[in-house]
């Protein structure tokens, strides 16, 4: 079995955020909590606390994100923090600079914290293991690995509307087998105590053995759907729409697309949720998006303040010191 | 030279040997085992006593990286580990650069080696140019020069057409073909074995579909052309059925798996150790369970260290984008023998596995302690502990998922032609 965590310092405080895999209960609380007194400081005039004052923050993008990209600058502007963003993609592994050469150069700058998206699974641990000690290392998205703070405010998100995780029946549906955010999802709502999980999707879309990870397997969406509490609906990437995988974005609508009459299914309290962008009219019916289930809003506005709590957890400033008094 | 090797217990399943006994050599040969010659004056004495004597292990599929990537390792550094990992031969894979599709580059091979304090080495040449699988190699040619067999090392044979003529010729020639079956469509972007933890990690995984179907097909395709096929690194259990069916037909094939495989699974793939990723790939431990059964049955016949040394920029990248391969010549004995420990083969079985089984498949000297034979002998301590680090390593390539792990079970002595090619103090 797998090693010690390299996330946890020996104390067991987060030191990078790789995966939701392997935190305890306790620690996933703890971001929620913080996340929440983090939430107030969006809604003040001024949107900053001291937490990172003279930290040095580097958002290292192998892959193209807007939105991830964003909340995550955000959420460092508002810690204090200098913030710079590097979109590695089009510069240095282009010249065939490999990856951990890359890094040497960005150590010697003085990096408190890489935030790093790369379409490898995997990468940002690898790179956790080759950092200088005091350096944490958020994931932005790896590969098909992990999205760990989507995740995370994805179980705000929920937890706002649905504080009882121990109640609930979730469904995810659509593309489990290339979603990222669809793993970090189901060990956080497993870890949280969530009874059940279900995945929805057709054979071609739903990874091996992906029911050991502690969830049930439907391959019907009315029957996914059926009595849900919170439903999440998974991009489809335009390059799997039309291939070996799926013969059309249409058909896949058909039979797998969330629209008014389907959702009837789930509970009348129901929330819909989707980590964007979305595809309207393949995954989810623009109604449904739109409509008065839709959290889909309020998931990018909470990316902010979770983001914010990871960060300042790992980095070792405890939320609960500052802001309380400042807004709460 | 004469050498008298005292008191080890020889295990040479060849001969049906296993017991307290002196081996005596003459020269380059075996001169005896048990009671030495009449008159026989050694020179030289090794003292065995505490020790296991046996065959030399012969390699079935080693990288060893020249011509074409010396940055990783060299025919000599890979030969002296060999020696001291206790084999005596080594078949070195055609995937060089250039490729060993000529006989000039079969003799540039041989050329390295000689000098060299090590094992032998014997070469597999290329199936097809290139290693393309599009146009057949010059087998006749390669094989005049010494070549043991053909393959398409590191390259699947996509086009089942030229597959079948290749086959067809080198049964014409009367070569060995080895082959490492894998779909090349289900293997595709693949790097480790498809399954939970493949999802849990989101890497591409290789199912064992792949194999499967790469060894039905392999296996239609040498029935129908009499080709006489060994079958390199099987990694799936039900990989053994077809096998053994194959063989109760009558069929010329024969296996070989991996020791890696038979003491890994892709657990410990977990945290993306890139030291785990190997093609094929760590499956299952059902999988690792049959293939044990398998290999203890004789139904698949031999061991191999499947060796792959690699630089440390090869691994060093995320899981994915390192390359496939396990160093593997230093931690083969040892492995063996905690299978031996575990019960899973008796010792006789194992050097039977590990010498005398490939020796015969590869048609190379050695794999028996008769009299007349080669003097290709390894003497090993079963009891040694060692601790695997860079530097305790006699291969360049550091890449071994073992690293940090104390081992038990070292080669001593190694003697090629009846020449001592590696000594090693004893505990």
């Amino acid at each position: 079995m797998p090693p010690a965590s390299v996330q946890l310092d020996d104390q067991g405080r987060l030191r990078h955020f790789l995966s939701i895999e392997d935190l305890p209960r306790a620690l996933l609380v703890d971001i929620l909590d913080n996340a929440e007194r983090f939430a107030v400081v969006g809604d003040r005039a001024v949107k900053s606390v001291p937490l990172l004052r003279g930290k040095t923050v580097v958002n290292l993008f192998f892959e193209p994100s807007t939105r991830t990209r964003t909340t995550f600058e955000l959420a460092a502007k508002r810690l204090s923090a200098d913030v710079m963003s590097l979109n590695i993609e089009a510069s240095a592994t282009r010249k065939g600079e490999s990856l951990s050469d890359t890094l040497r150069t960005l150590e010697a700058m003085q990096t408190d914290m890489f935030v790093v998206r790369h379409q490898m699974s995997g990468a940002p641990e690898f790179i956790a293991r080759h950092v200088a000690p005091g350096t944490s290392v958020i994931n932005a998205g790896d590969g098909r690995h992990a999205h760990p703070t989507q995740a995370m405010l994805d179980m705000f998100t929920i937890r706002r509307h649905k504080p009882v995780f121990e109640d609930l029946v979730v469904a995810i549906v659509g593309d489990i087998a290339h979603s990222r955010v669809a793993r970090s999802e189901i060990d956080a709502l497993r870890i949280l105590g969530v009874p059940e999980i279900r995945v929805v999707g057709p054979r071609t879309l739903l990874p091996a053995g992906v029911e050991r990870l502690g969830v049930t397997v439907h391959h019907d969406l009315d029957q996914g759907l059926d009595g849900a509490d919170v439903v999440i609906m998974l991009r489809l990437q335009q390059e799997r729409m039309q291939s070996a995988l799926l013969p059309s974005g249409h058909e896949y609508f058909l039979t797998y697309g969330l629209t008014p009459a389907r959702l009837k299914r789930a509970r009348p309290d129901c929330i819909v949720m989707h980590p964007g962008p979305i595809n309207r009219g393949v995954e989810i019916d623009s109604s449904v998006a739109d409509g008065e289930h839709s959290v889909i809003l309020q998931q990018v506005t909470h990316g902010i303040a979770v983001r914010m709590a990871v960060m300042s957890m790992a980095v070792g400033a405890s939320a609960s010191a500052a802001p309380r008094g400042s807004g709460a | 030279m004469k050498m008298r090797i005292r008191g080890g217990r020889v295990v040479d399943p060849a001969n049906g040997h296993d017991g307290i006994a002196d081996v005596c050599v003459d020269g380059a040969t075996i001169a005896s085992v048990g009671r030495a010659p009449r008159g026989f004056e050694a020179d030289r004495e090794i003292d065995a006593r505490g020790l296991v004597v046996c065959p030399g292990f012969v390699e079935l599929g080693a990288a060893l990286r020249e011509p074409g990537a010396e940055h990783k390792a060299t025919i000599a550094s890979e030969l002296a580990a060999a020696a001291a990992g206790g084999f005596t031969t080594v078949c070195c894979a055609p995937d060089t650069d250039p490729v060993i599709d000529t006989p000039a580059v079969v003799e540039l091979v041989n050329q390295r080696a000689r000098g060299v304090r090590g094992a032998r080495v014997r070469c597999i040449g290329a199936l097809t140019r290139g290693l393309e699988g599009q146009i057949l190699a010059e087998m006749h040619a390669l094989r005049e020069i010494g070549c043991v067999g053909v393959a398409n090392t590191g390259h699947r044979m996509r086009d089942t057409n030229v597959l079948r003529h290749a086959l067809a010729y080198a049964a014409t020639l009367d070569l060995t073909v080895f082959l490492s079956p894998e779909d090349p469509w289900l293997g595709g972007a693949g790097c480790m074995h498809e399954g939970a933890y493949s999802t849990r990690l989101g890497l591409p995984g290789v199912p064992v579909a792949a194999e499967l179907i790469g060894l039905g097909r392999d296996l239609l395709v040498v029935e129908e052309t009499g080709a006489r096929a060994h079958f390199h690194t099987l990694s799936c259990e039900r990989a053994v059925k077809p096998l053994r069916d194959a063989k109760r037909a009558g069929l010329p094939v024969t296996a070989d798996v991996g020791v890696a495989h038979l003491v890994l699974t892709d657990e410990d793939v977990a945290r993306y150790d890139a030291n785990c990723h190997v093609r094929p790939p760590l499956r299952t431990r059902r999988d690792r369970a049959g293939l044990r059964r398998a290999l203890a049955a004789g139904h698949i016949d031999a061991l191999s260290a499947h060796h792959q040394p690699h630089d440390a920029d090869a691994k060093a990248a995320p899981f994915s984008a390192t390359e496939p391969g396990m160093s593997g010549f230093d931690t083969f004995l040892p492995l063996v023998l905690s299978l031996v420990e575990s019960n899973v083969l008796e010792l006789g079985r194992a050097v039977e596995a590990a010498s005398t089984a490939p020796a015969r498949i590869a048609g190379v000297p050695g794999g028996s302690l008769a009299p007349g034979a080669p003097a290709d002998v390894c003497v090993f301590d079963p009891a040694l502990r060692w601790t695997v680090s860079p530097e305790t390593l006699a291969s360049r390539g550091a890449n071994t998922p073992f690293l940090g792990q104390t081992l038990t079970g070292r080669a001593v002595a190694t003697l090629v032609g009846g020449r001592v090619v590696h000594e090693r103090a004893r505990a």
